[in-house]
């Protein structure tokens, strides 16, 4: 399943960028260039070959490891997108276990006090989480820190491997953005399953057995409401490295997303199809990790 | 419909957030008449003011009047939601009912080409899209809504799988109707509960978009008032004049939220299971 829908993702993309109108040639090279060396040029990318002939190409490559050159600076795309990759995924990482250390326990919360004051709280927090964009989060929490303590985000990226602290500096507030945004569906998520299971029948023969409400709660309400949670995280998985796109750009971090924002921007073929797919892959991979994690929390589950 | 504005009264929240859409749409319309100045009107005594009596929500930093960006700018979030969510809506209604109705190859072929678009992060493939036909309005509501299509086609299409398990369609099939009729006169109407939650949600959705991709400056171009392109313009300005972002974000927000409390009330109302 998974290799026919990068198949498809590759064609999709490769086929998009090729229908764009203009001449990617004329566009690096400006006005001036003269018709030999635009001619020239479009051969060394191989614009000149029909376009299934480019697409076996570029394919055969990546399925070796090769995601060709940059149309721009000329430098292989595979490493770039490897080393920006390093930066969104621990960015994704962080905000996904920033938003589980908010959004699971309250959920929880709230799904035992059902409609408490602390059900309430949740559910409106849950709901701001949902609403505000977290670019619109972003820029007012920026002006906020900025007028009330002077600070302003640290400029410039350090890799976690030369200096973790900075590291973690650097990266923290964009997390925490990114990890509040999706903290509201992850709790409404995990209010509404564990309210689910509370109502169940199995959960009454629990309780008039006598078991503590710990028990109830951690070893039985909790593990079976852990299958639609696990959806929606993996589903937001899935948005937060889309999200990483509007969040690197505003923080200036040099991860995936902006790689292929630039991209877009300088019409660099190789280095925008390239990154997609990578991110679809990626895309894919949690999605179906999240399949298998399924069936080990649920043995009924079981593919084929 | 009666009962259905009488429950939805009953239900605070939803009600609450049906009256904020409904006071942002009269916004929309009436944008020329409330806006005392033009959007892209520049006062050039005026640049960065602060509200005040003239400018009931300050200038911006060429000297335009927020509050009558922010009012026509509730103009362009409802035109591209209204508009990608139609092109989504439609589409994924025309595509889930034929998968999930004639099923086989047909549905084979159609969901497949479905799982490729879900393997692209929503605003990744707007972002696609937009780079393909290249920023602006119209272009911005086109890649919203074909973000939208897979997404109702496998809500429709599932929606329909089960509609066709009851006994009134396999008699409706007997009797020999033909499959449109079917299609339309059976099927369409009882799949319209969750098709409607999935509009007012999607809306949410699209607006949050919409003002995503602008506030990139792949959406709506400047001059057009779009909150997102206002947001973005402002941030070089906020720390001395935070008015220019407090207030389109605001109306973001609190537009957003309007959707989402009505989708929620709706999904409420109108999914028996959550009934009882």
């Amino acid at each position: 399943m998974l290799i026919p829908v990068l198949f498809g993702v590759s064609i999709v993309i490769f086929i998009a960028l090729r229908v764009i109108p203009g001449d990617v040639a004329a566009t690096i090279l400006g006005t001036d260039a003269t018709p030999e060396t635009l001619a020239q040029l479009r051969k060394n990318f191989g614009l000149d070959l029909p376009i299934y002939e480019q697409y076996l190409q570029w394919i055969g490559g990546v399925l070796t490891g090769d995601f060709g050159e940059s149309m721009r600076t000329g430098k292989e795309v595979l490493p770039d997108i490897l080393d920006r990759f390093a930066i969104t995924f621990e960015l994704t990482i962080l905000a996904a276990i920033i938003s589980w250390i908010i959004a699971i326990p309250m959920g929880i919360l709230a799904g035992i006090k059902r409609n408490s004051k602390t059900d309430f709280s949740v559910r409106v927090i849950s709901l701001l989480g949902v609403s505000v964009p977290n670019f619109a989060l972003a820029t007012v929490l920026i002006l906020v820190l900025s007028l009330s303590f002077s600070y302003s985000p640290p400029v410039g990226y350090v890799g976690f491997w030369e200096d973790p602290i900075r590291n973690l500096q650097i990266l923290f507030l964009p997390a925490l953005v990114m990890g509040t945004s999706m903290a509201g569906a992850v709790m409404r998520m995990t209010r509404s399953s564990i309210l689910e299971i509370l109502r169940q029948d199995f959960i009454r023969t629990i309780r008039a057995k006598g078991a503590k409400e710990k028990i109830v709660i951690f070893d039985h309400a909790l593990k079976n409401a852990m299958i639609p949670i696990l959806t929606i995280i993996g589903l937001q998985v899935g948005v937060l490295l889309g999200g990483t796109v509007i969040i690197e750009q505003i923080f200036s971090l040099p991860g995936l997303g902006q790689l292929v924002l630039t991209g877009i921007n300088q019409r660099d073929f190789t280095v925008v199809q390239g990154a997609v797919l990578f991110i679809a892959f990626v895309f894919v991979l949690i999605n179906l990790l999240v399949d298998l994690l399924y069936s080990y929390l649920d043995p009924r589950i079981t593919y084929k | 419909m009666k009962a259905f504005m009488q429950s939805l009264k009953n239900d605070k929240v939803g009600f609450i957030g049906f009256i904020g859409i409904l006071l942002v749409v009269i916004v929309a319309i009436l944008a020329p008449v409330i806006a005392p100045h033009s959007p892209s009107e520049i006062f050039n005594e005026h640049i960065l003011q602060g509200p005040n009596a003239q400018f009931l929500f300050g200038t911006d930093e060429l000297g335009r009047d927020i509050f009558s960006r922010v009012v026509f700018g509730a103009q362009v979030s409802l035109q591209v939601s209204l508009t990608a969510v139609g092109i989504g809506a439609i589409g994924g209604l025309v595509l889930g009912l034929i998968s999930g109705y004639f099923q086989g190859k047909i549905d084979q072929i159609i969901m497949r080409v479905m799982d490729v678009f879900f393997a692209f992060p929503d605003i990744l493939l707007a972002l696609t899209i937009i780079a393909v036909l290249g920023p602006s309005l119209t272009n911005t509501m086109i890649a919203i809504g074909i973000v939208f299509i897979p997404v109702f086609t496998r809500l429709v299409r599932s929606a329909v799988m089960s509609v066709k398990e009851n006994e009134y369609l396999t008699s409706a099939v007997a009797v020999g109707v033909h499959p449109l009729k079917i299609i339309a006169k059976h099927v369409t109407p009882n799949i319209m509960a969750p098709f409607i939650v999935q509009v007012t949600l999607a809306l949410s959705g699209a607006i949050l978009t919409e003002a995503a991709l602008s506030f990139l400056g792949l959406g709506v171009q400047p001059p057009d008032p779009s909150w997102g392109v206002m947001l973005n313009a402002s941030r070089a300005y906020m720390e001395f004049a935070p008015w220019t972002i407090l207030f389109p974000v605001t109306a973001i927000v609190m537009t957003i939220l309007c959707f989402n409390l009505l989708g929620d009330s709706l999904r409420d109302l109108l999914d028996p299971k959550l009934k009882s």
